[in-house]
């Protein structure tokens, strides 16, 4: 198909993308420059560093788990019904997106923390979360799950609900229908919903600073070690940060590929 | 009577009461808004009504504004609902479509496409089982869809214009079908075809505004109808007064001739748009009305001229020589053997 | 009462080196500065940040025509901005380190003094719920200890502390700020942390402090420099002259610094 856009977009659009394009991707070329290559590998490989990546890897991980488990419930009961105050409740549960997310950080020690509503309650039962990697999940939970629970709702939405009713007039239960026709159905939505949250869990600090603390191996995940080898090692800061972008560049990348198949397999049914 | 339903729903002025045998086809009539699909909607148990009560032979699907309140979920009531469109599950294949409702019985996988098998065959879509529903046309997707409806082997099935989304090509193939499979099942078909009612339809039920207008054996009410909509259906001009000894006397003053019935009482006279003749100079028959041109319209291979109450087809030749104006006056003309005139 | 005697006071010194400076103002041109004017911008760690917000009110009134900006933050975000020509007049660094990289890219006009020290103290929450009492106390088992990673100047200074006195301490977070710790104390997260005792003072009531003997191990020296880029050499000569001469010194002792 020849391309229509020369035609249809005004010249000054293009222009302004191209600059904001270049807005974008200028600074993280630039800080490709930066990088210290002849000691690029040993900057990344060295244990703090190794340590700080696979921790993020694995909280990032955790916490998508958990954004899917509570986030798909959520967009189901915004999408799916109705009830008293749901505007309010969508526009709080969104709340993290907008937080500045040391915020969350204080919030969630005001609930979690030794000293905050819950700790007690935790405390009897000999759980302390505090400093603990679980903390990092939770902050990570807490700032991610509102991507999940966006995309899935507006995904559900433009759905609508027209194959449910038919599984249902054809015997299928509730847990039937979702199980076999509202999950499959929303799969690409779940699917870029998940890489978003994993993705917004691994950028996460603020948060994660406040609420977690920073120690090697436990809560010091890969920003918060970015940020500690500033202070030294702005070369290993440098480098450090050069990898989290291609893993986000990475995760991202795949997430378009997934979602591109799936919406060709889509487009194929309508 | 296998279910009698009554139900209100206050905000769609809609309040039907109806019963629909076993193994009956009920046709369900009525213009846009007549809340067709809200009765479907309320036998499926996919909108749930103000008040009402409905039970499939003696035993409750819903009981509301009742002593004990009960609402059958979907899934519980053994109800399939076959739409305009096929609405197949679009991840999964035709034959795993049509084992859905089986699956979702509890039977095993394999029983279940086994069973599906056997549908697709009924509607000669053995070939299409590996299918994706992307794949399909319009009418192969409806026929799987069928096929999924019955395999969920439903007590009552509800079709909702099944046909309206078809090619005129492929309609004709799937009415055949469906008179096939709808032969001793309980059914309600929502239609517009009035064709579609005639061909699967043992009864025939007219809505409109929410209220049933009239109801009867189909033959009957699409022959003899008494609303103008059940007329304009059946493709049929009403007129509604008062039987004379010639034949009928409308309350405006305009008499028509016709095998007469007893006298003085409150009568219908159709007439096909297709005995009617149209002429610019007033000609010699057994009836004659002067009339005002309001519109014309291309019907395939005639053309229908609309004035006012009335209409006539006409041949496209006939229809060029009458060089139409809006407003300009006609005469339409018509045999007494071509009056059916009943009491309503 | 006790303040209208101070700024009295503050006028008198203000007449005397008016004065002075226009009864010498022939002689040795070179011994005394003109009058001051126009803006400098001073770049100092954030531990800083409220001594330097008064000396340089202090300064500004002695010398209407000056203004000073400040910009605070880490010692080491500092260098980096200055490194990358950042216009800073002044640098007063948390510690030798930071101010020795600066020196060593030659962007130090002269030599840097020493005008303050700080040592580590113990913070602890209000109600001290772990009872913490020395040095020690802090590396008892279930005590949570916060400090500062050893990246950063109040992290390498408890490294310094556990070195000399043998108690090897396994705290629950290696924080990157000051602030950072102190949170943790101040919500009770943790038991102790280990900070400044300036931060320590300007907690104020949040946290209580703990000095303790070992502290004398690490003590964390601050220097200032005028800078080679500044455009305005006389005002920023004087800053650091005022930071480091008797007004300077009596703000920064009453913000808990030690002598240098």
């Amino acid at each position: 198909m020849a391309p229509r856009w020369s035609s249809a977009i005004p010249g000054w659009v293009i222009a302004a993308a191209v600059v904001g394009a270049v807005f974008v991707l200028f600074p993280l070329a630039a800080m490709a420059t930066r990088v210290d290559w002849p000691n690029f590998l040993s900057l990344v490989t060295s244990p703090s560093s190794v340590a700080a990546l696979l921790l993020s890897l694995r909280t990032s991980l955790a916490a998508t788990a958990a954004c899917i488990v509570l986030g798909v419930p959520m967009a189901l009961m915004l999408a799916r019904t109705a009830f008293r105050g749901q505007r309010l409740v969508r526009a709080l549960v969104l709340l993290p997106l907008v937080l500045p997310p040391v915020i969350g950080g204080i919030a969630l020690l005001a609930a979690f923390g030794r000293r905050g509503l819950l700790g007690q309650t935790f405390d009897v039962l000999g759980v302390s979360i505090a400093f603990s990697t679980a903390a990092v999940v939770i902050a990570q939970t807490f700032v991610a799950l509102p991507f999940l629970v966006l995309s899935l709702e507006s995904s559900l939405r433009l759905t609508g609900t027209r194959y449910e009713a038919v599984a249902s007039t054809l015997g299928a239960t509730p847990t039937t229908v979702l199980r076999r026709i509202t999950l499959p159905l929303i799969f690409p939505a779940l699917l870029s919903g998940a890489v978003l949250s994993f993705a917004r869990a691994l950028g996460e600090f603020g948060a994660t600073l406040t609420f977690a603390g920073s120690l090697q191996g436990v809560t010091r995940t890969l920003p918060l070690e970015i940020y500690l080898q500033r202070e030294t090692d702005p070369d290993a800061a440098v480098a450090l940060s050069l990898v989290l972008v291609l893993v986000a560049v990475l995760v991202v990348g795949l997430t378009l590929r997934t979602s591109a198949a799936s919406s060709l397999v889509r487009r194929g049914t309508s | 009577m296998s279910l009698a339903i009554r139900a209100r729903v206050a905000e769609r002025g809609f309040e039907v009461s109806l019963e629909v045998a076993e193994g009956e086809t009920l046709a369900i009539l009525g213009p846009n808004g007549a809340g067709k699909s809200t009765l479907l909607d309320i036998v499926a148990g996919l909108l749930r009504p103000d008040a009402g009560r409905a039970e499939w032979a003696g035993t409750p699907l819903f009981d509301i504004g009742g002593p004990r309140p009960l609402w059958l979920p979907p899934h519980r009531r053994g109800i399939s609902l076959l739409a305009q469109e096929p609405l197949l599950f679009p991840h999964l294949t035709a034959l795993d479509n049509v084992a859905f409702g089986p699956r979702s019985a509890g039977h095993s996988r394999e029983a279940a496409r086994v069973t599906a098998r056997g549908w697709l065959a009924e509607v000669e879509a053995s070939d299409l089982e590996a299918s994706r529903p992307g794949t399909l046309s319009g009418g192969q997707a409806q026929r799987v869809a069928v096929a999924r409806a019955l395999a969920a082997d439903p007590r009552l099935l509800l079709l909702d214009e099944p046909l309206a989304a078809l090619d005129a090509a492929v309609a004709p193939l799937l009415r055949r079908m469906l008179k096939r499979v709808l032969a001793g099942r309980t059914a309600i078909l929502v239609t517009h075809e009035v064709l579609d009612a005639l061909t699967l339809a043992d009864r025939v039920v007219v809505l409109g505004d929410g209220a049933i207008v009239e109801q009867g054996p189909t033959r009957e009410v699409l022959e003899r109808p008494r609303h103008p909509f059940t007329a304009e259906l059946a493709g049929l001009n009403l007129l509604v007064g008062t039987s004379s000894a010639t034949g009928l006397v409308t309350p405006d003053g305009l008499a028509v001739t016709g095998a007469p019935i007893a006298p003085g009482v409150r009568a219908a006279a159709a007439i096909r748009p297709s005995a009617i003749a149209v002429h610019a100079v007033e000609p010699r028959a057994d009836n004659v009305v002067r009339v005002r041109m309001s519109d014309l319209e291309p019907r395939g291979d005639s053309v229908r001229v609309r004035a006012g109450a009335l209409n006539a087809d006409v041949s496209p030749g006939r229809a060029a020589a009458l060089d139409f104006v809006p407003g300009a006056v006609v005469y339409f003309a018509f045999p007494a053997g071509e009056v059916s005139i009943y009491p309503c | 009462m006790n303040v209208r005697l101070r700024s009295l006071s503050a006028a008198a010194v203000a007449i005397a080196v008016v004065a002075g400076a226009s009864a010498c103002s022939s002689a040795t041109s070179s011994a005394t500065p003109p009058a001051l004017s126009g803006s400098i911008t001073v770049f100092a760690a954030a531990s800083l940040t409220t001594t330097f917000r008064s000396l340089a009110a202090t300064f500004q009134r002695k010398n209407p025509d000056v203004t000073v900006q400040l910009s605070f933050a880490g010692s080491a975000d500092l260098v980096t901005q200055i490194t990358n020509g950042a216009p800073a007049d002044v640098f007063a660094s948390a510690d030798t380190k930071n101010m020795t990289k600066l020196v060593d890219a030659k962007l130090v006009d002269g030599q840097p003094v020493n005008f303050a020290t700080n040592v580590l103290e113990i913070a602890v929450p209000p109600d001290n719920p772990a009872s913490i009492r020395s040095f020690a106390d802090l590396a008892k088992p279930g005590v949570k200890t916060v400090v500062c990673a050893p990246q950063v100047p109040c992290g390498s200074a408890t490294v310094a502390v556990e070195r000399v006195s043998g108690v090897i301490l396994t705290p629950v977070s290696e924080e990157s700020a000051v602030t950072d710790v102190l949170g943790k104390v101040s919500s009770g997260e943790a038991d102790a942390g280990l900070v400044y005792v300036t931060d320590v003072k300007a907690a104020g009531s949040t946290v209580k402090g703990i000095e303790f003997a070992e502290s004398r191990a690490a003590v964390n020296t601050y220097p200032i420099a005028a800078l080679r880029g500044s455009t305005n050499a006389a005002v920023a000569t004087a800053f650091v002259d005022y930071v480091i001469g008797i007004v300077g010194q009596k703000t920064l002792a009453a913000a808990g610094f030690g002598k240098p």
